[in-house]
C-alpha cells in the first residue's frame, strides 16, 4: 500500500492546489484568461459525471481502436521480430523499413487514410497498429538478439536444432523485452487513437474533443482527456500484470 | 515437430513446469555407486581425440600456432595458460563450433565439424542455466533438443539427480540455486547429453575457494564413476593436475605447448590428501614454473 501513498499524495496536492487556484480566479488572471476557460477539478468532476453516458458511448469506440489495433501492431511487431531472427537477409532488408515507418508523421497520412479506408475504424486501426508497432518489434528484435553467444554455443553442442534454439533460448530471453515494448506502445495508442479520429470519425473521445474545443466546453474536455488517461493506465496496467504473470524469473 | 516447440514455449507462458517436490536435501558428496545412471544404450563409447599442427587466428591476430594435442578414450587431459591464450577457442574448435585455420582435429576418428559436434558437449564457463527452467528440465535440455518428451526426459534425468548429490532439487529455478549447485546442474546437463566427449571450460572459476574444492572432488567421483574422454580448460593449476591424467601448460598467445605433465594421482578419492602430497606439489611447481616462462 505504501507504494502508492506518495503518488496519491502528490495527486491530490496538486488537485487540490489546481482547485484553489482554479475556484479563486487566480489561476486565469495568471494565464490572462476568461475563467470560463480554466475549469477546476470539481468542475470537471461534475462535468464527468452529467456527461458520463456520452463520455462513456465515446471511450467505448476509442477503447476498441486502441486494444485493436495495439493487438494488430503486437501481432506483427512480434511476428517481424521473429521473420528477421530467423533470416539475416530479410534483417538487412527490412531493418531501415521498419524505422523509417516509425518516422511516419501520422497526422500527414491520417487524412490519406481517411481517403484510402473511409470514416470506419479501418484508419484508426492503421494509426494505432503503426504507433504500436515499432516499440514491440525493435525491443523484442534486440531481445531476440540479446542471448548470449556461450548459450547458443552450449545448445549447438546439445543437438539444438535452429528452431529450437529459438523457442527454447531466444523467445524466452526475449520476452521481457517484448513486454517493455508493448508497455510503451500501450501508453502511446491512445495518442495514435486520438490522432486517428481527429481527422474524420463519426464517434469517438478524439471527436468530442475537437467538438469541445470549437464549443469552449473546456470541463468536458478535460474530462474527456481524464478517460482516455484511464484507458492509457488501464492497459498499460494490464500489460504489466500479465507480464507478471509470465516472467517470473525475474 | 514446429508445432511442439511452440506449446512449450506456450507452456512457458501458462507458468506449469511444475515437478514433484521432494524435500530431502543431499548432504553429503560421497562416492557415487557405478552405473544405474544413463541406460546402457546412452552410455558412450570411449572415443579419443587428437589434435595435429592446429592453427588459429582472428582475423590478423593468430591465437594458435602448430598445436599438437592427445587424448586417449576416457582419458582426461588439463589445459592450462595464461588468460586470453586461445584456451577457450581450442575448446569450440575441438567440439566442431569452429574450423581451424589449419591442421587436423580428430575426434574418435571423425575429423567433419559436424561429427565433432555430435561427440562432444560443452559446459560453458558461466553456467548457462536457463533462468526460466526447473533444475531438471535444464538438465534434460539435450533430451529434449532430440525429440524426447517432458516426462520421459525428467525421468532420465531425475535418475542422475539422485545420483549426484541434487534430489529434491528437482523443480527449484536456478536463481534459487547456490553456486556449486548450479555448477553441478550445468554439468549434469552435459552429462546427460550423453556424448563420449566433454569440453569444459574453467567449470568452477565462479566459485569461491571452499566451494571450489568441494566441486573438484565432486566432479572427480562423477568421473570416476562415468567415464568420460574430457579437455579441461583451467587457469587453476591445482585443479588441472587433480582433475586430469595429463596438463598441458600453453604459452601466451600465440598459444603453443610449453610443458606437458603426468598428474601424480589424477581424481583420487581423497582430494586433500593428493594435492598435498610431495608428488602433487612438485608436479604444481614445475607447471607454475613453465606458465611463467609461457608468458614471457
Amino acid at each position: 500500500m505504501s507504494r502508492w501513498a506518495l503518488p496519491a499524495l502528490l495527486l491530490a496536492t496538486l488537485i487540490g492546489a489546481w482547485q484553489i487556484a482554479a475556484s479563486s480566479g487566480a489561476l486565469a488572471d495568471l494565464l490572462g484568461l476568461e475563467p470560463l476557460l480554466v475549469p477546476s477539478p470539481a468542475e470537471i468532476a461534475s462535468a464527468l459525471w452529467d456527461s458520463r453516458a456520452l463520455l462513456a458511448e465515446n471511450a467505448s469506440v476509442t477503447l476498441r481502436e486502441i486494444v485493436l489495433g495495439f493487438l494488430i501492431g503486437l501481432g506483427a511487431g512480434l511476428g517481424f521480430a521473429l521473420l528477421l531472427r530467423y533470416s539475416a537477409t530479410l534483417r538487412r532488408a527490412f531493418y531501415p523499413l521498419m524505422v523509417a515507418s516509425q518516422a511516419i508523421p501520422i497526422p500527414v497520412i491520417a487524412p490519406i487514410l481517411i481517403v484510402w479506408f473511409g470514416f470506419g475504424i479501418g484508419p484508426k486501426l492503421v494509426v494505432v497498429a503503426l504507433i504500436c508497432f515499432f516499440p514491440i518489434a525493435v525491443n523484442a528484435t534486440d531481445g531476440l538478439r540479446s542471448v548470449d553467444p556461450e548459450a547458443t554455443k552450449m545448445m549447438r553442442t546439445l543437438d539444438a536444432s535452429r528452431r529450437q534454439l529459438l523457442w527454447r533460448v531466444e523467445a524466452p530471453t526475449a520476452l521481457p523485452y517484448a513486454f517493455s515494448g508493448a508497455k510503451i506502445a500501450a501508453t502511446i495508442a491512445p495518442i495514435a487513437a486520438i490522432f486517428g479520429e481527429w481527422v474524420g470519425a463519426e464517434s469517438g473521445l478524439g471527436v468530442l474533443l475537437r467538438e469541445d474545443i470549437a464549443n469552449l466546453q473546456t470541463a468536458r474536455l478535460f474530462a474527456a482527456t481524464a478517460v482516455l488517461t484511464a484507458i492509457a493506465l488501464a492497459l498499460y496496467g494490464a500489460i504489466a500484470l500479465v507480464e507478471r504473470r509470465i516472467v517470473t524469473w525475474r | 515437430m514446429r508445432f511442439l516447440l511452440v506449446m512449450d514455449f506456450l507452456d512457458l507462458l501458462s507458468q506449469k513446469p511444475e515437478v514433484r517436490q521432494d524435500t530431502n536435501m543431499p548432504t553429503e558428496i560421497g562416492e557415487f555407486a557405478a552405473g544405474g545412471g544413463l541406460p546402457a544404450s546412452r552410455e558412450p563409447p570411449g572415443v579419443s581425440v587428437a589434435v595435429h599442427g592446429l592453427q588459429h587466428s582472428y582475423g590478423q591476430l593468430q591465437t594458435i600456432e602448430r598445436l599438437d594435442l592427445e587424448v586417449p578414450a576416457h582419458g582426461v587431459l588439463g589445459l592450462v595458460g595464461p588468460s586470453g591464450c586461445g584456451k577457450s577457442t581450442l575448446l569450440e574448435l575441438i567440439c566442431g563450433l569452429q574450423e581451424p585455420a589449419a591442421g587436423r582435429v580428430d575426434v574418435g576418428g571423425a575429423p567433419d565439424p559436424a561429427d565433432r559436434l555430435s561427440r562432444c558437449a560443452f559446459m560453458p564457463q558461466r553456467d548457462m542455466l536457463l533462468p526460466w527452467l526447473p533444475a531438471i528440465d535444464n538438465a534434460a535440455l539435450a533430451l529434449r533438443n532430440r525429440g524426447a518428451r517432458r516426462r520421459a526426459a525428467r525421468v532420465e534425468a531425475a535418475r542422475l539427480f539422485e545420483r549426484f548429490g541434487l534430489a529434491g532439487f528437482e523443480s527449484t529455478r536456478p536463481a534459487e540455486l547456490s553456486g556449486g549447485m548450479r555448477q553441478r546442474v550445468a554439468f549434469l546437463r552435459t552429462l546427460v547429453a550423453g556424448k563420449p566427449v566433454l569440453a569444459l571450460d574453467e567449470p568452477f572459476a565462479s566459485l569461491d575457494a571452499i566451494t571450489r574444492a568441494e566441486m573438484q572432488g565432486w566432479l572427480a567421483a562423477a568421473l570416476r564413476s562415468d567415464p568420460r574422454t574430457v579437455v579441461l580448460v583451467s587457469h587453476d593449476v591445482e585443479e588441472a593436475l587433480y582433475l586430469a591424467d595429463h596438463v598441458t601448460v600453453l604459452s601466451a598467445r600465440p598459444a603453443r605447448v610449453v610443458e606437458k605433465l603426468s598428474a601424480p594421482a589424477p581424481r583420487a578419492p581423497d582430494r586433500d590428501a593428493a594435492v598435498t602430497s610431495p608428488d602433487f606439489v612438485a608436479a604444481r611447481e614445475r607447471a607454475m614454473a613453465a606458465l611463467h616462462k609461457g608468458s614471457r
